[in-house]
């Protein structure tokens, strides 16, 4: 019996050495963890439990010199963070450059299987040199195999990607069809065709870096949802993240205690609105001060910055922020802002997260580029996202909500709970300038009649007792007792019972 | 007694001479510009009314706009503050035109001070010991000895229109005067056109020491000790205290008789100081009267138990002077630091903006005041002084007021525009100013780069860690608890934890307890108490010397702790997270050297060079307004340009890259 224990100690001693040691040293010479060490990291101590150790890839014509490696690339298994599940993969570079072969997509697909049978969402870390050539078309199913079922997982479990190496060719759609992806700084790149391919077909000279790394995956095509500054910040950072998460489609997000009042007043907010309408404020300073302990996970922070996103708690539960920023763009609405709280605004509504909104924002952008550029379709992600979320929607108009942006940015007129305004809210059909110039046309020539009109206008139109007399506002609320109005807010709507037709997927306009 | 007050001023002082009136009953009116519509001192005040737009010289200094404010509240009596219109003969002469009450000295005693040779010959007349030196041009080098000798060595060789030390010579013998004139008059001649000398007395190891005085209409005059202010910046005072360490009973009697003195001459009523310059030897010199109210008045309040506003409306009122020079008594010792936005890193460039999170230590009055015009959401505007607080602590002796002073430091949280507590609390804790070594060169001396907060080192390190550990294990084991397991809220385990703080890494293990904790650091331990919950950014707790704070900002999955001016970024890791974090590469953070970068916020108003350009050192490169000043930038080397990233009319954050270079 005792050479039996031992023979599988040995086994797993082998297996966990991976590529082995000389592999595992260069893994640490570039600056990167190797699969195994990340997952320590990533879960609770001693929680990991490991399948498919002992895969391999059967041999073929190609690979048959070629020794197989037990585990064959990818280590997958689940444990807890914080005590809550989770399924992981977490691919290994030191072995055949953490390639995939068939049997690698199956061990992928084997935790995805098991994840969606018990609502447990899935973390891949990925790094990985692409597919393993040596399989051929095989390999090629294993990438089909797994997108499928990212597919299927897509809105019943949260899916999240950590790309911590190289993520080339076709692996990069697995990545992309998760809900959020996140990149380690200068050791992560991820793009269709490398930078060779590049050079022959279009003559463009660029690094690995400039094509596909973190910073232009956060900034420029807004792939990734954030970047951090190396393997053990993002793996700290993933669970901090994930504690954010519910497990499943069926379940309500997390609650931790906190000993931040709901009622908590904040009377810099009613400062917050500087007087001048042509000043720009900061609203992550309202985000900050309204949501618990003023812990706030932003995502996408360095793309289309005039949309804020994240995540926050009140009252201990997971909330999604969506919220116009003033400070750029001042704070309108364009085709990269569209699409980031889209895409955001249904993450939010695929897992029973509530979403508040904060809105300041003078329409859409205006142009030539945008409209080349599908505005029309792109703003229409926005309002077709917000209109079609079930979930509780909380939202404050702080200053202004302008045209069809206003209807956008969940209005009462596509199903928000609770609207508030501020009394500083201007909810119109266009800011008083532009209106008085298309009202009082005749006069446009005469800028003292402009001017007092304007101001007229202004008195009368650019407030939000306009709209409150519609009953397009519940409210008008004080600054400083914001927190305490959408938690109670949220409280109300903690049973919210809201369906859809039946339809067998919606065809929002992509 | 008054009726109603006008307050011809803003900010923290405008609510403290509001504070005043509110005690003895009197109405006050508080006067306001666009800027300051929403302001401290306006809520604060019975009635205000609106004087124009943001810059001083369109409201606060515009002498018909107060009066106006005046006749239509119908206001009794007007308290200038300081700055403004506070030395103004005119205004005061105004006033008594009106019929209305100025709250500070005779128009004509304003007058006499505020020129500087006519208040030195004042002063000399009166028998106030004045710097020696020979006050008209100098002819030649023989001259110049001759006056040198009879001066006394050293002697400072100056340009009549020099400034910025340019022009200027310390002279210690016959020889450096010969040097010396000569050099500071070529340099005269090339810098400024104009080749005046004079020479006058150098002060060695100069120190900046003032007699506060009293004094009513019926001709009392007292004085009530001293301030010394020695820790300047750039002439501007950062921190004061009464009484001075400098100074025995026989020094201040002498000058305090001195001023007293000054201020009979001159017919002097109300509150005013006399200014003077201490020599290493403790030779005092005469430097200027300031004729109003000083910033730095509360620590002589504190020590002598007087409301000095108070003091000067009822001598405004006709009233004799309550107490005799010996009713005078001084009780402890008082600290006064000057909490200023601006950035200690950035050579204290003024920074604006709005005060995201102010949160001002407990104030009882006694042992801690805050004086401020400004709160959580106020905004530190460009137009005026960026003051944000003076905030002063008294104690039974030197060491007790510079402890609570450091305490009240540590627990001051500001947060959204640059400030300089942690500056103030590393003066605190600097052994020489602890020692009461001080010259007006302090800062300049011993920060002579600046400042930087340091990394903390020994008993202090250990807080630090057992700080942050303590932090982090509460955090995470509220993280547990969203778990299905349920775990509760106090830690249970005593895991070492590997706290990170620079290069080095402790091993701290932390046991909870339900009001602290006690932890183990590599051996050495330490306990404390506290009531701290999840989230709050201060943290205070009780150790075994009495209450530490400290400030946390969490980075992500790291923390900021600021305490006693030093300042560290703190990970707190499992002792397998810090194994493997060992293997991280240490990042190097790009070169800069390349960029010319935006040194402030402002408004780029134009761009000197283009791509492809070669510049050399010193050539202007761009231009920034900012605080309406222009700042050219230069090249600090030579090279090409390689991409212009902002071109004219683009506001700029700080650090904001404007050109690069190949």
């Amino acid at each position: 019996m005792q050479d039996i224990l031992d023979q599988l100690e040995a086994r797993r001693v082998r297996a966990r050495l991976g590529g082995g040691e000389r592999r595992i040293e260069a893994q640490h010479g570039k600056g990167k963890l190797t699969a195994r060490e990340r997952l320590e990291l990533l879960l609770d101590e001693n929680s990991f439990e490991e399948f498919g150790m002992f895969v391999e890839q059967a041999p073929n014509e190609m690979t048959a010199d070629i020794e197989p490696i037990p585990g064959d690339g990818v280590v997958t298994g689940w444990g807890l963070i914080n005590g809550r599940k989770v399924f992981v993969f977490s691919q290994d570079f030191t072995v055949f450059g953490g390639s995939l072969s068939e049997a690698h997509a199956q061990k992928i697909c084997n935790v995805m299987d098991m994840a969606m049978k018990n609502g447990v969402p899935v973390l891949g870390l990925n790094d990985s040199g692409g597919a393993r050539i040596q399989e051929g078309v095989g390999s090629l199913a294993g990438y089909a195999d797994v997108f499928q079922r990212n597919v299927n997982a897509s809105g019943v479990i949260p899916q999240v990607s950590a790309i911590m190496g190289p993520c080339a060719g076709g692996a990069v759609y697995s990545p992309a069809m998760t809900d959020f992806i996140f990149m380690v700084q200068d050791t992560s790149y991820m793009f269709v065709t490398g930078p060779e391919v590049v050079k022959t077909v279009t003559h463009e000279d660029v690094t690995q870096e400039e094509l596909g790394g973190a910073s232009t995956h956060t900034t420029k095509s807004s792939v990734a949802d954030s970047a951090f500054e190396n393997d053990v910040e993002m793996l700290a950072q993933l669970r901090r993240f994930y504690d954010f998460l519910p497990m499943n489609n069926r379940e309500q997000p997390p609650v931790w205690p906190t000993s931040d009042p709901f009622d908590r007043e904040e009377p810099s907010l009613d400062t917050l609105i500087p007087s001048d309408p042509q000043k720009p404020y900061d609203i992550k300073e309202l985000i900050g001060k309204v949501v618990d302990e003023g812990d706030f996970f932003e995502l996408q922070e360095n793309h289309a910055g005039n949309i804020v996103i994240g995540f926050g708690r009140m009252e201990g539960r997971t909330v999604g922020f969506v919220a116009n920023q003033p400070m750029v763009l001042a704070g309108c609405l364009d085709i990269d802002s569209s699409k980031k709280a889209a895409r955001f605004v249904r993450f939010c509504d695929c897992f029973n997260i509530p979403i508040v909104t904060f809105v300041d924002v003078p329409g859409f952008l205006p142009g030539t580029a945008q409209e080349y550029g599908g505005i029309i379709k792109h703003g229409a992600k926005l309002l077709f996202a917000y209109a079609e979320a079930t979930v509780p929607k909380v939202t404050l108009i702080t200053r202004k909500a302008y045209g069809g942006a206003y209807d956008v940015m969940s209005s009462k007129h596509i199903r928000g709970d609770i609207n508030y305004a501020w009394p500083t809210a201007e909810i119109a059909v266009m800011g008083p300038k532009g209106a008085v110039e298309i009202i009082y046309r005749e006069d446009k020539n005469d800028p003292e009649k402009i001017e007092a009109r304007t101001e007229e206008y202004r008195e009368r139109f650019a407030n939000p007792f306009i709209a409150a007399q519609k009953g397009f506002i519940d409210d008008v609320i004080y600054p400083h007792s914001t927190r305490r109005r959408i938690c109670r807010a949220l409280r109300l709507l903690e049973n919210k019972s809201l369906e859809n037709p039946w339809k067998k997927h919606d065809n929002i306009p992509l | 007694m008054f009726k109603k007050i006008l307050i011809a001023n803003r900010g923290e002082i405008a609510c403290r001479v509001i504070r005043s009136a509110k005690d003895m009953g009197i109405a006050t009116v508080a006067v306001y510009s666009d800027a300051d519509a929403g302001a401290l001192h306006v809520r604060m005040a019975d009635e205000a009314v609106h004087i124009g737009p943001p810059p001083a010289s369109e409201s606060y200094l515009v002498m018909e706009k107060i009066l106006a404010a005046i006749r239509d509240t119908g206001a009794d009596a007007v308290h200038p503050g300081y700055g403004f219109l506070s030395e103004n003969a005119d205004f005061a002469r105004a006033l008594e035109a009106e019929g209305v009450a100025f709250i500070g000295p005779p128009p004509d005693a304003i007058a006499a001070m505020g020129d500087k040779i006519e208040s030195k010959k004042l002063a000399d007349a009166a028998g106030v010991s004045t710097v020696p030196g020979h006050m008209d041009t100098i002819a030649d080098v023989a001259e110049a000895v001759k006056i040198a000798g009879e001066v006394g060595y050293p002697v400072m060789i100056k340009a009549s229109a020099g400034g910025g030390g340019k022009g200027m010579r310390i002279a210690y013998s016959e020889d450096e005067v010969d040097e010396g004139f000569r050099s500071a008059q070529n340099e005269a001649r090339s810098s400024f056109g104009d080749d005046r000398i004079f020479i006058e007395k150098y002060v060695e190891e100069p120190r900046h020491i003032e007699i506060q005085v009293l004094a009513d209409a019926h001709g009392n005059v007292i004085h009530l000790g001293e301030r010394e202010c020695s820790i300047q910046r750039r002439h501007q005072k950062v921190v004061e205290e009464a009484p001075s360490p400098f100074l025995d009973a026989e020094m201040r009697e002498a000058m305090g008789a001195q001023s007293c003195a000054l201020a009979a001459a001159v017919g002097y009523r109300s509150a005013g100081t006399v200014e003077f310059i201490v020599d290493k030897d403790r030779n005092f010199y005469f430097l200027e009267m300031n004729t109003r109210l000083q910033v730095e008045h509360p620590v002589t309040e504190m020590i002598t138990g007087l409301d000095l506003v108070e003091q000067m409306i009822r001598v405004a009122n006709g009233e004799k002077l309550s107490l005799r020079q010996e009713d005078v008594k001084i009780d402890g010792w008082a600290v006064e630091t000057r909490v200023y936005a601006e950035d200690p890193r950035r050579n204290f460039l003024p920074a604006i903006g709005r005060l995201v999170r102010y949160r001002a230590p407990v104030q009882d009055g006694i042992n801690v005041r805050i004086d401020t015009g400004v709160g959580e959401g106020s905004e530190i505007s460009m137009f005026y002084d960026p003051m944000i607080a003076k905030l002063a602590t008294h104690g039974a002796d030197r060491n007790q007021a510079i402890t609570r002073m450091q305490d009240a430091l540590d627990g001051y949280f500001i947060r959204g525009t640059g400030h300089n507590t942690a500056f103030l609390a590393s003066i605190m804790a600097h052994p020489r100013f602890v020692e009461g070594r001080l010259t007006t060169n302090f800062i300049a001396e011993e920060y002579p780069d600046g400042y930087a907060p340091a990394a903390p080192e020994g008993a202090l390190r250990d807080r630090f860690s057992a700080v942050a550990a303590y932090i982090h294990g509460r955090f995470a084991a509220r993280a547990r608890q969203s778990g299905a397991n349920g775990s509760p809220e106090l830690p249970g385990n005593v895991t070492p934890w590997q706290v990170q703080m620079g290069d080095i890494s402790d091993a701290v293990a932390v046991t909870y307890r339900p009001d602290g904790a006690d932890v183990a650091i590599d051996g050495r331990s330490l306990s404390f108490s506290t009531d701290w919950t999840l989230g709050n950014p201060v943290f205070a707790a009780t150790f075994e010397d009495g209450v530490a704070t400290f400030q946390i900002d969490r980075t992500g999955v790291a923390y900021r702790l600021t305490h006693r001016g030093v300042e560290a970024n703190v990970r707190v890791l499992t002792p397998r997270g810090a194994a493997l974090d060992e293997r991280m590469p240490e990042k190097i953070p790009p070169d800069l050297s390349r960029f010319v970068l935006s040194p402030m916020p402002g408004l780029l108003v134009s761009v000197a060079v283009e791509e492809g350009m070669p510049v050399s050192a010193g050539e202007e490169i761009a231009v920034v307004e900012a605080m309406k000043m222009e700042n050219v930038l230069r090249a600090t080397s030579d090279g090409v340009v390689k991409t212009v990233h902002a071109g004219p009319g683009d506001s700029l954050a700080v650090d904001q890259a404007i050109v690069e270079f190949e």
